[in-house]
């Protein structure tokens, strides 16, 4: 044994073990990239592909060039369904940040030691817990015309009943609202864990030099939470591009469509009952994915940037 | 997803056999896709079929049942990729598609028979594309408007049949601070129903037909009329505020606690309705009144219906289950009050003594000579469907908005039907 073990020893390097360095982390990478490339990469250009079809699901796909993509600028220029969905997304995009200012308030005001303050974390934390499906529910059954608890609340100050859900102009507010519910929760939880992480030095020398309440937060506080900010964003922009299920619980993309995103719009399109337009529907993902890509190039650059920075 | 597989002793059904010896035996496997999801049309389902497999006692049956919302996507995929032999689905131009892409078989074989062409004549137009038919229906049931006739009674009210007494009703009736009727928009296909007949009692039948083919415009003054005679309604506050937020479900209360006096919806409300405390005392049914005297009364009849899918690997075992669905026998039993609750749609079958059957048989056999249409979303194709519900549902919200909807309605007929 102890021979056959000293002739490959004095033998030359194998190439893997020259370059085991090199490979290793290609090897642990394998499995990832490859069910990225089959699972997400691939259907991208499917669906790039399939834009230029007008295909039923069922049929023959016929090569139909950019009409999809004509018909979605007609719908733009006829303020129809796609130009709806399009200022919808924007009003969410906006408005969906709002989470993350009210995540950091709340955050702020439970980091702190008194009795049973973990209960009120797990309260607050709560709304993220359950799943979007309740959250639509429990807000369709708030808003409700009738018998809501939000129109019982306006009686007592002697204020009409509002129909949230079916006001083609409230309803997206209403929608965001339900949706910001989790969503603030979920910065709310970013927040803490990066409360945790400032250094308590610091608030002591920003003190000694008198620094206090607003001044106190924005210049020794905050930079120190950046990197929770930075996370609190991504999701919350990927969350309001992608909001989906509280559309679909709450209003189906009523009334008359007035609710709809580009997420949900695409899935009437091409999925739903209704729906047999997949190409159709392809072009809106296309649009979609776009959008998107604006943002993640963002968040990548950015990442990129403060790596080079370290 | 719930598959079961059910062997029938050969030696019990070989007596039944004898009893039966007009009805050829087949053996194999035979798969059935169902979407007869809920609790009781499933049980009724399931038990035909058992008898279906003691009259075959050679034969392999396999049910499937799906969940009835799920099917309507699922479909797509079984009948390219895994086809059963007999699969549920609806009539008309709902099963275009299918048809279309050459995925359900031609039944037109079945429909030379003597049964189907004569005892089943009513429902043959609504199974046939371009001459030929592409299913089997096994059930249908009327549309109409179900009235609290405890209300109308104490207004002193009777069921209106011309569309001045409905106006003279619904005004009585909003006086009393009640609305008219009921109706939950949220889903889109009951304003549907009320687009069904307002324009088929405006222009009739055939050309309601027309547009649903798109082969009208939607800013044709005759249409225009129609939306003239609903705005009406809709000036007068005849339906309940808000429709918009809800589902047909969600509806059923303002009607129950009298703050509605009638809906106008399929005859599968009358079940919840009776469940919600209603008796037959409080609640009755009559036919949508005429509007224009010139043109026939036609109803809304939607119908469901068996397909053999062309994959299908039993092809002889799923036609002879088809017979045996049609057969006056099995329709009586299959649609009667403790199974479908529905009307049978052979004519040899008798129909269950339901007081809201009866009405609609009668109403549909003897008092719809315009002929019988199936639904909106089913005459139509399923995207003009989509738009158009939603034109109605706006315009039910914003009644003077028409001229811009119907503007869209008609782009959308551009596109839609090339």
């Amino acid at each position: 044994m102890s021979a056959s073990t000293d002739i490959i020893d004095s033998e030359p390097e194998s190439w893997f073990h020259r370059n085991q360095q090199a490979i290793a982390p290609w090897l642990f990478l394998a499995p990832g990239i490859l069910f990225f490339v089959v699972y997400v990469i691939a259907p991208v250009f499917q669906s790039f592909n399939l834009s230029l079809y007008e295909w039923d699901g069922l049929g023959q796909a016929e090569y139909i060039g950019m009409r999809n993509y004509e018909d979605l600028y007609y719908e733009w220029v006829d303020r129809d369904a796609f130009y709806t969905s399009l200022k919808n997304n924007l009003i969410w995009l906006v408005l969906y940040l709002l989470a993350i200012p009210a995540g950091l308030f709340i955050a702020l005001l439970l980091n702190q030691t008194v009795f049973g303050i973990r209960l009120y974390k797990s309260l607050f934390f709560f709304p993220f817990v359950i799943s979007q499906v309740v959250v639509g529910l429990v807000f369709t059954w708030f808003y409700d015309p009738t018998f809501g608890l939000l129109n019982q609340m306006l009686g007592v100050f002697g204020m009409g009943p509002i129909n949230v859900l079916g006001n083609e102009h409230l309803v997206t507010y209403g929608i965001i609202a339900a949706g910001l519910w989790p969503q603030t929760a979920y910065c709310m939880i970013l927040y803490l864990t990066g409360l945790n992480a400032v250094d308590p030095e610091q608030i002591e020398a920003g003190r000694l030099d008198g620094a206090k309440g607003i001044k106190m937060l924005w210049y020794i506080v905050l930079p120190q939470l950046r990197p929770a900010t930075f996370i609190a964003f991504v999701v919350t922009i990927i969350g309001a591009l992608r909001s989906f299920d509280l559309i679909s619980v709450m209003t189906q993309g009523g009334p008359f469509g007035s609710s709809r995103v580009l997420a949900y719009y695409m899935f009437e399109v091409a999925l739903s009952e209704y729906g047999f337009r997949m190409g159709y529907g392809a072009a809106i993902a296309v649009v979609l994915f776009m959008i998107m890509m604006c943002f993640i190039t963002y968040f990548l650059w950015s990442m990129y940037r403060e790596e080079k920075g370290h | 997803m719930h598959s079961m597989t059910k062997r029938t002793l050969a030696a019990l059904a070989a007596c039944t056999a004898l009893s039966a010896p007009a009805l050829a035996q087949v053996s194999g496997d035979l798969s059935i896709f169902l979407d007869t999801s809920n609790p009781a049309p499933r049980a009724t389902m399931e038990a035909m079929i058992e008898r279906f497999g003691e009259k075959n006692p050679d034969l392999n049956i396999e049910i499937t049942v799906i969940d009835r919302e799920a099917y309507k996507t699922q479909i797509r995929n079984f009948l390219t990729a895994n086809a059963p032999d007999v699969a549920t689905w609806y009539a008309a131009n709902r099963m275009k598609p299918y048809v279309d892409a050459g995925l359900f078989d031609d039944v037109s074989d079945l429909w030379a028979e003597p049964m189907f062409a004569d005892d089943l004549k009513s429902t043959k137009g609504a199974m046939t594309i371009d001459g030929k038919q592409w299913g089997v229906p096994y059930t249908y049931y009327q549309w109409g408007v179900y009235y609290r006739k405890d209300i109308f009674d104490e207004l002193e009210l009777s069921a209106p049949t011309t569309w001045e007494e409905e106006k003279v009703n619904c005004e009585k009736i909003v006086a009393s601070g009640r609305a008219c009727y009921t109706i939950g928009t949220k889903f889109l296909w009951t304003a549907g129903g009320w687009f069904d007949y307002l324009n088929m009692r405006t222009n009739g039948y055939d050309f309601h037909n027309q547009l649903a083919n798109g082969e009208i415009s939607w800013e044709d003054d005759r249409v225009k009329q129609t939306f003239a005679n609903w705005k009406e309604l809709i000036d007068m506050g005849a339906f309940i505020d808000n429709h918009q937020t809800y589902s047909w479900q969600e509806a059923l209360p303002f009607m129950v606690n009298g703050e509605a006096a009638a809906y106008l919806m399929g005859n599968f409300a009358v079940a919840p309705l009776r469940d919600a405390g209603l008796t037959d005392d409080q609640l009755d049914f009559y036919q949508f009144v005429s509007i224009n005297p010139d043109v026939e009364l036609a109803e809304d009849a939607p119908t469901d219906t068996f397909h053999i899918p062309s994959a299908a690997k039993n092809k002889e075992a799923a036609r002879e289950f088809l017979r045996f669905v049609a057969s006056p026998e099995e329709q009586t039993i299959i649609n009667d009050g403790k199974n479908l609750g529905q009307l049978p749609v052979n004519s040899k079958s008798s129909v269950d003594d339901d007081k809201f059957l009866q009405k609609g048989f009668v109403m549909l056999s003897e008092n719809s000579p315009g002929g019988v249409a199936q639904f909106w979303d089913r005459d139509a194709p399923a995207e003009m469907a989509k738009v158009s519900m939603e034109g109605f549902q706006e315009f039910m919200v914003k009644p003077d908005q028409v001229d811009k909807i119907l503007a869209k309605l008609e782009r959308a007929r551009g596109r839609i039907y090339k």
